[in-house]
């Protein structure tokens, strides 16, 4: 007879703490599951924080589309906790046809891994990957729908500088229309109770934008007004020449966040950058680098720790832990 | 051979004799092999207005015996011997009448020889499965099809608004992350064909109206007197864009599926004669096509078999009689197209259907017959069957 599992159950609000297989997106998750794997994430901050809780685990980030900062991010996240990491990026030409798309998961999925870390410029991509093979899968971002380790870096990155984020507003800035990042913070800030804005050019706002947040603003003076965050969204070269705004200068006189237009937003601002940057089109350099304001950098480092968290709880089930 | 088909719901005696339709009404000849309907309905068969694929298998079995095939094959139907080939695809169980390619390989640029191709039997010309985006090509090519009477048969979709997009500007595709284009990208295309057919005096049918303006926009041509004519497949008034919940694949379709609203104006327009014809726009595809990310799968459906019964529901909701569903796929486009068949009268060609509007089953893209089962309605449960086909006098499936 084997004793019975411990129980995981959080006796606070009675259920599992994480009961998905995968991390497809912030739109499936309970409020109270997002606030828990922050709390995990708490735990992998600083330094000098490494494991090797998942030696002998296979983690593969296959990126379908360019990436430096997320690859880099996971491949650090799973070599921190021990993992063997193999990336394997292919050119947005390359592949593009989907039955070698899911050849191509077949073939990863052959090899065990324990998890897959997964980038796709189409919407939808990585779920229909998730549906075709036996490990769990983390969506890195697809299309433009959901980035789901961006939206939980910047939730804890708002959560330590501000201590919370129910009742904080805060204004997503810039090309909202096709912006996962934006999509994966309206719905996670947005459940975990803060005011969400979004400023854009009418261009970039996206239709039925006004159903996923609390406001819309065309002006970015009116936008910031008041707000505890302001997060700003980088802006394609190739939709800033005439597609959707018609010169980058024109873009940074009406929507770059210069240190003058912060002025309207709160005296203690956090401003946020999912990066990379384009200076002097959507952000100055001056608030890009104010030491103070800036939560930039702070992402980053919050990167490592949501992603080591995310690894950590969707291998628990591979890896043999009580109660998962 | 001689057939008298008796006791149907709808028809005493029906006599069929040398590939027609004999007599209806009257006694039941001697010589003639006696079919009892057991009260189930007798009705032309038939004519799918609007297929990319001549799938005889599901057509047979979904009670179709007639098919106008779009031009949209490889090679496009551009040329009169590739129209006079394509009407040999189904012969003898299914007769396809296609329509030729309206400009040369569908590309919208350089008209196509549409006289030529009318001489060698194409029912019409079509721009495809896209629209002419070119208005001058649009408009030359519906003052030259008006010289020979020939209806165009148009997908009504502003081609610059409509660009890569693959579902309709709304709360739900901006939440899913999917490209969209507004529902009166629509509205325009049919606005801009409706002016031009005005302009020209040309016959024009619109493959597809799905959207409550479109639909408003040829309600008020009609009223004006203007020969246009429209249609819709049953997708555009069964479902709406939440269909393609978990980026389902099988659920996209051109033009994409609306809000429910435009799905309702779609029912209305059936309802008050608006919308003149009911098609399948049976289109198989493979795995290949459709076992991808949302926005690179092809749009398209197969609906053969399920024509009937999906049609039906209009009926069985009260939207419509079952005689005005049947019109819808029967005599009205024979007359758009000038189609033998689509009547159950003396002289005419003897393809028949035997169906029972109450039968109920599921649907099972497993268990289909056709080339492929992209459907997004299977393990759907529908009211109504057919249970003999009828091509020419022939018997050709029976349940």
């Amino acid at each position: 007879m084997t004793a019975a599992a411990p129980s995981i159950v959080d006796p606070s609000t009675g259920a599992h703490p994480f009961p998905h297989r995968h991390l497809l997106g912030v739109a499936g998750l309970a409020p109270w599951e997002a606030v828990w794997l922050l709390d995990e994430a708490e735990g992998w901050i600083g330094r000098a924080k490494r494991s090797d809780i998942l030696r002998g685990c296979t983690i593969i980030n296959a990126f379908f589309e360019n990436s430096t900062r997320t690859l880099l991010s996971f491949e650090i996240a799973g070599k921190r906790l021990g993992a063997d990491v193999v990336n394997m990026t292919v050119g947005a030409s390359s592949v593009k046809k989907g039955e070698t798309l899911l050849d191509t998961a077949l073939t990863l999925n052959a090899m065990h891994p324990q998890a897959l870390v997964i980038r796709h410029g189409a919407s939808g991509a990585v779920q229909l990957i998730s549906e075709k093979v036996d490990c769990p899968v983390l969506n890195a971002g697809d299309g433009r729908h959901e980035h789901p380790t961006q939206a939980l870096l910047d939730a804890l990155t708002i959560r330590r500088r501000k201590g919370r984020i129910e009742g904080l507003t805060v204004a997503i800035c810039g090309d909202i229309l096709h912006s996962r990042v934006a999509r994966s913070n309206f719905a996670l800030l947005g459940s975990l109770g803060a005011k969400v804005r979004a400023v854009a050019p009418p261009t970039l706002l996206g239709d039925a934008v006004d159903r996923l947040v609390v406001d819309c603003f065309t002006s970015m003076d009116e936008g910031l007004a008041d707000a505890d965050v302001v997060m700003m969204l980088r802006l394609q070269r190739e939709r800033m020449t005439g597609g959707y705004v018609p010169s980058p200068r024109e873009y940074f006189r009406f929507y770059g966040l210069t240190a003058d237009r912060l002025k309207h937003a709160k005296a203690d601002v956090l401003v946020m950058h999912p990066g990379p940057m384009n200076r002097g089109v959507e952000i100055d350099s001056a608030v890009a680098d104010d030491i103070v304001r800036s939560g930039v950098t702070e992402q980053v480092e919050m990167g490592v720790a949501v992603r080591m968290a995310c690894l950590d709880v969707l291998t628990r089930n591979q890896r043999g832990v009580a109660g998962w | 051979m001689t057939l008298a088909f008796v006791n149907a719901a709808n028809h005493d005696v029906v006599v069929v004799r040398d590939r027609l339709i004999a007599a209806v009404g009257g006694p039941v000849p001697g010589d003639a092999r006696v079919i009892d309907c057991a009260g189930r309905h007798l009705a032309p068969g038939l004519i799918d207005a609007g297929v990319f694929a001549a799938d005889a298998a599901a057509c047979l079995a979904g009670g179709i015996t007639r098919v106008v095939l779009m031009p949209d094959r490889n090679p496009p139907l551009d040329d009169p011997a590739l129209i006079e080939f394509a009407q040999r695809i189904g012969k003898p169980d299914v007769w396809v009448h296609p329509l030729a390619a309206a400009t040369r390989g569908l590309e919208g640029v350089e008209l196509a020889e549409i006289g030529l191709c009318a001489a060698a039997g194409a029912v019409g010309c079509a721009t495809g499965r896209s629209s002419i985006a070119d208005t001058g090509v649009m408009h030359r090519l519906m003052q030259y099809a008006s010289g020979f009477d020939m209806v165009v048969v148009s997908h009504a979709e502003d081609a610059a608004l409509t660009g890569d997009a693959v579902a309709t500007t709304g709360e739900f595709a901006t939440r899913m992350g999917l490209a969209a284009a507004p529902a009166f990208a629509e509205a325009l295309g049919v606005a801009r064909d409706l002016r031009l057919a005005e302009a020209t005096g040309c016959r024009l049918h619109i493959r597809q109206v799905t959207t409550a303006e479109s639909i408003d926009l040829v309600r008020a041509a009609k009223a004006r007197g203007l020969a246009v004519t429209c249609g819709v497949t049953p997708v555009h008034f069964l479902l709406n864009e939440q269909s393609v919940t978990g980026y389902r694949t099988f659920a996209r379709a051109s033009p994409p599926l609306r809000h429910d609203d435009d799905r309702r104006a779609v029912i209305a327009g059936l309802a008050d004669g608006t919308i003149d014809v009911i098609a399948s726009g049976h289109d198989p595809r493979s795995q290949e096509d459709k076992r991808l990310p949302f926005a690179d799968a092809l749009p398209g459906m197969t609906g053969a078999e399920t024509l009937l019964p999906l049609a039906l529901i209009l009926a069985h909701d009260g939207a419509m009689s079952i005689d005005a569903v049947l019109a819808a796929m029967t005599a009205t486009p024979a007359r758009i197209f000038g189609l033998p068949g689509g009547r159950i009268a003396p002289g005419a060609p003897a393809d028949l259907i035997v169906f029972d509007p109450h039968a109920s089953w599921r649907i099972d893209a497993d268990a289909s017959v056709a080339s492929a089962g992209n459907t997004p309605f299977d393990a759907m449960a529908v009211e109504g069957r057919v249970t003999m086909t009828v091509k020419g006098g022939d018997i050709v499936w029976s349940l």
